[in-house]
Formats: C-alpha cells, sequence, structure tokens
C-alpha cells in the first residue's frame, strides 16, 4: 500500500469540523511554520521537499513562490485555483469536501512564506457544497486564530475570501482565473507579466491548485526530507489520482509518484470494465491518449511526457475495445468547443471546425479528404492561441491519428464505424 | 413592465447581500459573479431588468453585465423551472451512458434538453464536466450531486424529487416573472 500523505486523514468521521482536524494533529503543521521558520526559510523547505504543482504544470511551488518580489510596495495575494473543470478531474472537490481545513492550513504556510495578507479561494460555482463547507471552515478557523489577525500571537495575519465562480472551464486558466476574480469574462492573458510580478489587480499573486497546498501541513509535519524521499527522482511524492470511464471501481486513489499505469487501473480500479483495454488517457481530456503498450509507463510527470502525453490533472481515463475513438474524440472536442472563450480566432473557429467535421463523420457523410483537414485544421489551432486550451483540442485528435488511424479511414471510406455490428457502450 | 422596473425586483435582503458581498473584496466589482449568484437566488433566473440594477449598484454599464450573464453558464437568462437537472454530458459520464441519462430523462418528462416542463416543476440541461467523474454517469440538481445515476432507472429521481424525499436536492421555490409581480 502506498503512503498517504494528502488523503491519509480522509476517512476519519468529522474530520471536515476543526475540533476533530486539531485532534488529529491539524494545524501543528502551520504552528511549526511560524515557530520554525522564517518566510525565507521555509520557501527553501518547500522547494527542498521537491513539492511540484499539482493543478497541471508540475511547475515546483517553492520556486514559484521565490519569484515573489519582496517588498512591492504594494499587496500580495494568494489565489487558490479549486476551479476544478477538467474533464476526468474530481480530486479537488473530495479534498474540499472532507479535508477543508488542510486546505485552509496549506493555505496560511503558503501565505506566511510569501509574505501574503489576502488569499481567495476560487472554487468553481458548480460546487456549491465545496463553498458551503469551505465558508464554514473559514469562520472555524477565525475563531480558533488559525485565521484572521495576529494568528496564533504573531503579527502574521490573513484574511481568506472563498469565491464562488459561475460555469466556465477557462477560469482554471490561471490568467483567466485572475480576470474573472476581477470580475471580468475568463479571458486569458498574454504572459509576461507574469502573476508573481503583475497578477490580481495587477500586484504579485501566487496561484496555487487545491492538491498542492493540501500537501503542507503534511510535509510541515514530517519534514521535507521524508516527503522527498516518496516518489521518483524528479517527481517527489504521491498525488491524488482520478480514475474513470471503463473500470470496475472508479475512484481518487493517492499514489506514490513512480506507480504504473498498470498499478491504478488493476490493482485500485480492479481492472477495466466491458471489455478490453484499447485507450488510456492519463492527465485529463487535454492530454494525448495512450493505449495498452503503455500500460507499464509510470504515472509521473518525466514517464508520461516521455511516453508521448502529459500528466496534467491526474485524470487518469479508462476507454474499452467496444468505445469508437472517433466518437470519443467527437465527445472530447464538444467540450472544448463549449469551454472556448472565444478570445483567439484558432481556438474559437478551430474547435467549431473540428466538432463539425468530425460531427459528419459519425453521422455517416465523412469524405476522405476530412482526414487532411482535421490535421490542418489542428496544425492551424497549435501554438496560435494565448493559452493552452485550443492546444488541447488538438491532443485527441492527433494522438488518435496516431494510434487509431483506420477509424477515421474506416468512417472516411465507408460512412460507418469501424466497431460497426459491435454493441458499444456509449450510444451516439 | 415599467411600474416593475421602477418599483425594482431586487429584494432589500437581496441588495444588503449584494453590498456585504462588495466590501469583502479589496475591489468591488469582484464581488460581481457572486452577486449576480444571489440574484439567482432570489428570482431562480436572472432577468435584464435585475441585471440593471446589478449595474446600477456596481456603477457598470448594464452592457458590462449582459456580457458576463452571457459568458458564464450558470446563470440563467430565461425562466427555469423549481428543479433544474444538469446532466454532465463530458468524457468519463459519456463512457458511462449519460447519453442514455439524457435521453431518458427528457422522454419520462416529455421535453427536449434546454426546456422546461409545462407545470414549471423541472428543466433538463446538459454540463461540461461537473467534477463527479469517479461517479459517473453522475448530474446535478440544483447545483447539488446525485452520482452513479442509473440510466435505466431516472424515473425514480423525478419520483423522489416530486416526493420531496430529504435526501434529495431541494426545490428552487418559483420565481416570477417581472408582469406578475406588478402590482404587488
Amino acid at each position: 500500500m502506498s503512503t498517504l500523505v494528502i488523503t491519509e486523514l480522509m476517512d476519519i468521521e468529522g474530520i471536515d469540523g476543526i475540533d476533530t482536524y486539531v485532534k488529529n494533529k491539524g494545524y501543528e503543521g502551520l504552528k511549526k511554520a511560524l515557530k520554525e521558520y522564517t518566510p525565507d526559510e521555509l520557501i527553501e523547505y518547500v522547494k527542498a521537499s521537491g513539492l511540484r504543482g499539482r493543478g497541471g504544470a508540475g511547475f515546483p511551488t517553492g520556486l514559484k513562490w521565490s519569484f515573489v518580489p519582496k517588498n512591492p510596495g504594494k499587496p500580495k495575494y494568494l489565489c487558490v485555483n479549486c476551479d476544478e473543470s477538467e474533464p476526468g478531474t474530481c480530486k479537488d472537490r473530495d479534498m474540499v469536501t472532507y479535508l477543508p481545513h488542510q486546505l485552509l492550513e496549506g493555505i496560511a504556510i503558503c501565505c506566511y512564506a510569501v509574505g501574503i495578507n489576502q488569499a481567495f479561494i476560487y472554487i468553481r460555482g458548480e460546487m456549491l457544497e465545496g463553498y458551503e463547507i469551505l465558508e464554514k471552515a473559514v469562520e472555524e478557523a477565525v475563531q480558533r486564530n488559525f485565521l484572521g489577525d495576529n494568528i496564533l500571537g504573531t503579527d502574521f495575519s490573513l484574511d481568506v475570501v472563498v469565491h464562488r465562480g459561475a460555469g466556465a472551464y477557462i477560469c482554471g486558466e490561471e490568467s483567466a482565473l485572475l480576470s474573472s476574480l476581477e470580475g471580468e469574462r475568463g479571458f486569458p492573458r498574454l504572459k509576461p507579466p507574469f502573476p508573481a510580478v503583475e497578477g490580481l489587480y495587477a500586484c504579485p499573486t501566487v496561484i496555487n491548485n487545491v492538491e498542492t497546498l493540501s500537501t503542507l501541513p503534511a510535509i510541515m509535519r514530517k519534514g521535507a526530507e521524508w516527503y522527498s524521499s516518496l516518489g521518483t527522482e524528479r517527481s517527489k511524492g504521491t498525488r491524488v489520482l482520478c480514475l474513470s470511464g471503463h473500470v470496475n471501481k472508479p475512484g481518487n486513489y493517492e499514489l506514490e509518484l513512480g506507480a504504473s499505469m498498470r498499478h491504478l487501473i488493476e490493482e485500485c480500479g480492479g481492472g477495466v470494465m466491458g471489455g478490453e483495454l484499447k485507450a488510456i488517457i492519463p492527465g485529463g481530456a487535454s492530454a494525448p491518449m495512450l493505449t495498452k503498450e503503455h500500460l507499464d509507463v509510470a504515472l509521473d510527470f518525466e514517464a508520461i511526457a516521455a511516453a508521448g502525453s502529459m500528466a496534467g490533472s491526474g485524470a487518469v481515463i479508462v476507454i474499452n475495445d467496444k468505445t469508437c475513438i472517433v466518437k470519443t474524440c467527437l465527445n472530447l472536442d464538444q467540450f472544448f468547443e463549449e469551454e472556448s472563450c472565444g478570445k483567439c480566432t484558432p481556438c474559437r473557429e478551430g474547435t467549431k471546425w473540428l466538432v463539425d467535421i468530425l460531427t459528419r463523420m459519425v453521422n455517416g457523410h465523412g469524405r476522405p479528404e476530412d482526414i487532411d483537414l482535421l490535421k490542418s485544421v489542428c496544425n492551424n489551432i497549435l501554438g496560435n492561441t494565448f493559452c493552452p486550451l485550443g492546444d488541447s483540442a488538438t491532443s485527441c485528435i492527433m494522438s488518435a491519428f496516431k494510434y487509431f488511424p483506420e477509424e477515421f479511414e474506416h468512417y472516411a471510406h465507408h460512412g460507418c464505424s469501424i466497431l460497426e455490428g459491435k454493441k458499444e457502450m456509449a450510444k451516439s | 413592465m415599467s411600474d416593475a422596473t421602477a418599483k425594482g425586483l431586487l429584494t432589500e435582503e437581496t441588495k444588503t447581500r449584494i453590498r456585504e458581498l462588495m466590501a469583502k473584496y479589496p475591489k468591488a466589482r469582484s464581488a460581481i459573479l457572486p452577486a449576480l449568484h444571489v440574484v439567482q437566488e432570489q428570482l431562480g433566473w436572472v432577468p435584464e431588468e435585475a441585471q440593471d440594477e446589478v449595474a446600477q449598484m456596481f456603477e457598470m454599464t448594464p452592457a458590462e453585465v449582459r456580457s458576463l450573464v452571457t459568458f458564464y453558464y450558470m446563470y440563467h437568462r430565461k425562466p427555469v423551472g423549481k428543479y433544474v437537472l444538469k446532466v454532465c454530458r463530458s468524457i468519463s459520464c459519456w463512457l458511462r451512458r449519460s447519453e442514455d441519462v439524457e435521453h431518458n430523462l427528457c422522454e419520462h418528462l416529455g421535453i427536449e434538453c434546454g426546456e422546461t416542463t409545462e407545470d414549471g416543476m423541472f428543466t433538463v440541461v446538459h454540463g461540461e464536466c461537473i467534477a463527479a467523474c469517479v461517479n459517473a454517469p453522475a448530474i446535478q440538481v440544483n447545483d447539488r450531486f446525485l452520482l452513479d445515476v442509473d440510466p435505466d432507472n431516472v424515473s425514480e429521481i423525478i419520483d423522489r424529487l416530486k416526493a420531496g424525499d430529504p435526501r434529495y436536492p431541494a426545490a428552487v421555490e418559483s420565481w416570477k416573472r417581472p408582469e406578475e409581480s406588478k402590482g404587488e
């Protein structure tokens, strides 16, 4: 069994309440940080732990914090990214629902290290329950002086505001999140300037994912050395993997980085449901597909990248052999079409074209030249947009062309799925 | 219409809550999305007249508020039923038959996706990934989760909602159209 870092306390009855959390060493990590470390030392400590961001990019957390100017002459902010919307991903929701105080403790540790007195938790609007739980948790933490003014008798103060979004995938992109939090449409911004220098209200801003911050209390309690002993050489620690799709036991499983997809799917997930394994999307809908040939690839940032995909949000989506890959691509790209914010033409128009062409194929009116047309549209999106959403829309198609070209060919030449006659899980 | 506008749709309570939200942020405008949620809580949807009142409170133009209400999916721009059933259609739910969930719900209720039943009870809409992928297929009813839905037994959901089953999400009490609140 893998060592549990983030979800260790999750099964304790009443752990979402502050009393139970405190009884189980809750806020000990914050106390240790405040008592034993200066902010600069704390940043070095988190760097030494090897913790990398769990939102998708895997950027080293301590390093990110160190980019924030020490005395900018204006306020500094923390924005907690809880706009979890990447298809396949539902770990942050569990962390907010079951362990809200672990997140708040992580927020306080981060803010002490970076010298921040105002934090915002941007939670997607659909997570109404999570919003209510966090509001209550913040109130409890303020009452006990883990948040608020002069925390635990120090001169460190921190105000935390829980902010509800209103339904827009794009706001999970950090610069769009800032636009949204400023009361604008969630349009991404061109970088530089990076948020560390000019973020919320043009002030220095740290943006961290819920899971990243939720890891900090355990690192403080058990030590950076202990944390960095977990995982692989470059991907330290554990991560919560969301296993969904055609598996017998879907669920959120915390595993040490370096565990293989085979372990996750077979040991944790009880194997593939309803057929044989056909494809795996290893890092949320934005990640390129892999196949059963990749079952022994480790679920860490480097190994997945070397296999031609990305670890992304840690969402592992399993697809069985009764599923049509062209229809799968259509479903994925309907998502990106719907969620394109419309700012950049290649993404706004390109995703629509991808959906139109794929729909035509699925409806039996595909033409041989559609395959080159799909490739051409993908190539015109790739690299030509402000944010990664456009590129993400091409991932499924480009990888499907690589591994399952015959499925597109079949549609283009025969007007039906290569699986025609076989029973499908998802009817369309 | 003119009467309703003159009187305003937003209650004093709603306005007070919005002012409290504005005070929480370094810049009041940051409270605009939460404020529109408060409006929707009161009215069930966000009519243009209400958008205009919000615009005034935030010292924004009505067009600026429109641009937000049309950008973010959660704001209803027309009246909806007491129960809004949002069916997730994204990949993890799709792989586990979300299309059947949507189809069977609509068929049972006798409406198309996006429509409201004639009695004003139910609206079915589709949603993109609602972060319940390991409990697919999932739906939301008035922003509360119903997980591991059985696509072949969606009528039970409707029955339980109609019966006011306390384990199921509660109804949002009916909104009033501006013309209906006239003269009150």
